[in-house]
């Protein structure tokens, strides 16, 4: 486990604990009483700002030259339909407006996974249990080991082919990641149990792959086939970043993981401060922050799941200002340096402990050397 | 024809599928808001003022331009309103419609006095309709609903009883009556807390005048006017108890009427009861799907629907996942994480983190 130790942090005693949860709470409610028009009108405006590239994608699959212009509008599409409107639409974020459009008990986005078992894993248990190895099946997601904690074993020798493959079907690795087929290998979970689980999956897929591989590809005619693989490569990019992106989230170098011991009777303030260890941050201009769906702010948005994601560049700072008070590592980088990190512990986690820990942990305190605040 | 065929197509399943997960008029309200193929909105195209006695509580007529997609109403129906108030709050509140009964796609007017709905942010709907509201704002709309309507075969006599504004079904029934050329006699009877404060005054008056077969009465509280009751229902209209009667108002009067018809199934009823505000505990919560009720404890709704022996879907218990979001239909509930308070009605709330102040509906 890369415990809070190993990634040059300090513990709170708990009367830190309780003052720094208090703080986080006074961000939480300043931000609350002052949501409103201008949140809204962000929301609707990246919502109008989609459904005019996903307009302009499919229709410009008629002008042949225009195919990668084609494929880039759709797959700028997809990015903000899964991550900035999506994501945080289902996260509950924009639930106050009162507009069902935007609800997150009714939103459904443009991908293979059915809106509300993804709600399930993602919003309560990986949210919930953040980095609590054994509890987070986020935590390689049942197919990669990205803990030393998790035991090894010669399947591992592959983690970053499979890594390759989750990154190229990733959505389909989403869709897949709620059936839990890791428990169902080791008995823990039965077929039975995932019954309910397949009629909603692929009630989904055949909506999806009927869309964009058979009615918009038949509806350009005699350009049906590179209209295909025009809608295959949109899904592909965004396949593509979106798993850079989440990867970066809470795999790169310096994020604590914590075990189910530590987290028994937690605190506000405790779940607070697993939120920020277990979470990073990548640096960048506003216009990556939105493509990100805001998830380069991931700290901000462990802490505050619920709040607006455009809000969190304003929260960023203070937070960071709070962790430089408690001295404790606020972690964050451009996404190149988070990306090599979230790439070398694919690759060193594939081999056995034996072999990394002469090598592994000198270069661990290295490469888990947090950016200063 | 042509208009249909394009409705049909907007509709269509292939639409739907290249539109698939959003809907088609997700899309379409992109382009122009009063585009739909399913949904329904309407951009309010008159404001008329019907009291505005200082003092009193305003009340206004508004009149709606709906979209295509709009089915009609039958007198007596009501529909469910969305209007942004402001804050970028969209808050939703059930009015009846006023005006006479008509087809798919007409204009129809919605008749409002302003309510203080307890702490609505920053405006309540009624308010918001009766004084900020301008000609051309967008309104989100249901389809109208309701079984207080009038069958399509009316009987040679009926009885209308309305108090306060309640009157507005009612007076839609008349409307239409007078439409559809009745030929039976009405017999009308209202009661409001003065002169000043009627609505629809000069029409009531208009109808008065010329007769046509409806027999007017209109009661004036302030003034000592008498209340309901079977004695004056019977020197007003003989054996009323056998006479097909429709009454609309608060509890008071509904009740009044209920009493004097007791044994008789001649009376239907509407009525508008506000939810009761008692503190932080005390009160009654209804868990209207599974039609259980309990004494409020003050705990979460969540704690107390299992302690009722419901099962509500739940996740975190903290506030974050949204696992246990519940439609509250009426009753004020405290946000525990921040404190608020809020007493709008069919709102989403998680009830994990909410508590009842007083009497509390949730969809459970």
């Amino acid at each position: 486990m890369t415990s809070v130790e190993n990634t040059g942090n300090r513990r709170l005693t708990p009367e830190e604990l309780e003052r720094f949860g208090a703080e986080m709470d006074a961000i939480r409610q300043r931000i609350v009483a002052d949501l409103g028009e201008d949140d809204a009108a962000y929301i609707r405006g990246i919502v109008k700002k989609q459904r005019t590239f996903e307009a302009i994608g499919r229709a410009l699959f008629y002008l042949p030259p225009a195919w990668p212009l084609a494929v880039a509008s759709l797959s700028v599409s997809k990015i903000l339909d899964n991550m900035e409107i999506g994501h945080n639409v289902m996260h509950g974020q924009y639930d106050w407006m009162g507009d069902p459009d935007l609800n997150s008990r009714m939103f459904e986005w443009d991908n293979v996974c059915p809106s509300d078992q993804w709600k399930y894993s993602h919003n309560y248990i990986h949210h919930t249990f953040t980095n609590v190895l054994g509890k987070d099946r986020d935590i390689g997601y049942g197919i990669l080991r990205m803990d030393e904690d998790q035991k090894w074993h010669p399947y591992y020798l592959g983690n970053p082919v499979y890594a390759f493959l989750l990154m190229v079907f990733f959505e389909w690795g989403v869709a897949l990641h709620d059936l839990e087929v890791e428990n169902l290998v080791a008995v823990r979970r039965t077929l039975e149990e995932n019954k309910p689980l397949h009629r909603g999956i692929m009630r989904k897929v055949k909506r999806q792959a009927l869309k964009d591989y058979v009615l918009f590809p038949l509806l350009t005619g005699p350009l049906a086939p590179l209209t295909f693989a025009g809608n295959a490569t949109a899904n592909l990019v965004r396949n593509i970043w979106a798993f850079n992106i989440i990867f970066c989230g809470h795999f790169p170098a310096g994020v604590a993981s914590f075990s189910e011991e530590e987290c028994e009777g937690e605190t506000q303030g405790h779940w607070y401060y697993r939120q920020l260890l277990g979470s990073a941050n990548i640096t960048g201009g506003r216009l990556f922050h939105i493509m990100s769906g805001n998830l380069s702010h991931q700290i901000e948005h462990h802490l505050f799941p619920d709040l607006p994601a455009r809000r969190y560049p304003e929260i960023a700072a203070e937070v960071r200002e709070i962790c430089e008070r408690y001295d404790l590592a606020y972690n964050t980088g451009p996404l190149h340096k988070q990306l090599f990190g979230v790439f070398k512990k694919i690759c060193r986690y594939a081999l056995p402990d034996r072999v990394t820990s002469r090598a592994g942990q000198p270069a661990e305190a290295d490469a888990g050397q947090p950016v200063a605040a | 024809m042509s208009l249909d065929l394009g409705g049909c197509l907007l509709r269509s399943r292939a639409l739907a599928a290249l539109a698939s997960p959003h809907r088609v008029d997700h899309y379409l309200e992109q382009v122009n808001p009063m585009w739909a193929a399913h949904d329904v909105r309407a951009r309010i195209v008159d404001i008329h003022p019907e009291v505005t006695a200082p003092g009193a509580p305003r009340v206004a007529t508004i009149t709606l331009q709906p979209t295509s997609t709009w089915r009609g109403h039958r007198a007596g129906q009501h529909v469910t309103v969305g209007i942004e108030t402001g804050g970028g709050r969209r808050t939703t509140r059930v009015f009846t419609v006023a005006s006479g009964e008509g087809k798919p796609g007409d204009r129809f007017a919605l008749t409002v006095r302003a309510h203080d709905d307890a702490d609505a942010t920053p405006w309540s709907i009624s308010k918001f309709l009766t004084e900020r509201a301008e000609v051309g704002t967008l309104v989100h709309l249901s389809q109208a609903e309701g079984d207080f309507v009038l069958p399509d075969r009316v009987p040679e006599h009926i009885v209308l009883v309305s108090g306060g504004s309640g009157i507005t079904p009612v007076m839609s029934m008349l409307r239409s009556l007078q439409r559809r050329t009745h030929r039976g006699r009405v017999t009308f009877l209202h009661w409001a807390p003065s002169a000043e404060r009627q609505i629809f005054a000069d029409e009531l008056a208009e109808v008065a005048r010329t007769g046509h077969g409806v027999d007017l009465h209109l009661f004036h509280t302030a003034d000592g006017a008498p209340y309901l009751s079977p004695a004056l229902l019977e020197r007003l209209v003989p054996g009323y108890r056998d006479v097909p009667t429709w009454a609309c108002g608060p509890a008071s009067l509904i009740e009044a009427a209920q009493a004097a018809y007791a044994g008789s199934d001649a009376l239907r009823v509407e009525l508008f009861k506000p939810p009761r505000t008692t503190g932080v505990a005390g009160g009654e919560i209804a868990f209207t799907r599974s039609g259980t009720t309990t004494p409020n404890t003050g705990a979460t709704l969540l704690d107390q629907a299992e302690a009722a022996g419901l099962a509500p879907e739940s996740g975190c218990r903290m506030g974050i996942c949204f696992s246990c979001t519940t439609r509250k239909t009426e009753g004020t509930v405290r946000n525990v994480l921040t404190g608020e308070t809020s007493a709008l009605p069919d709102e989403d709330i998680r009830i994990c983190v909410s508590t009842p102040e007083g009497d509390c509906s949730v969809e459970l």
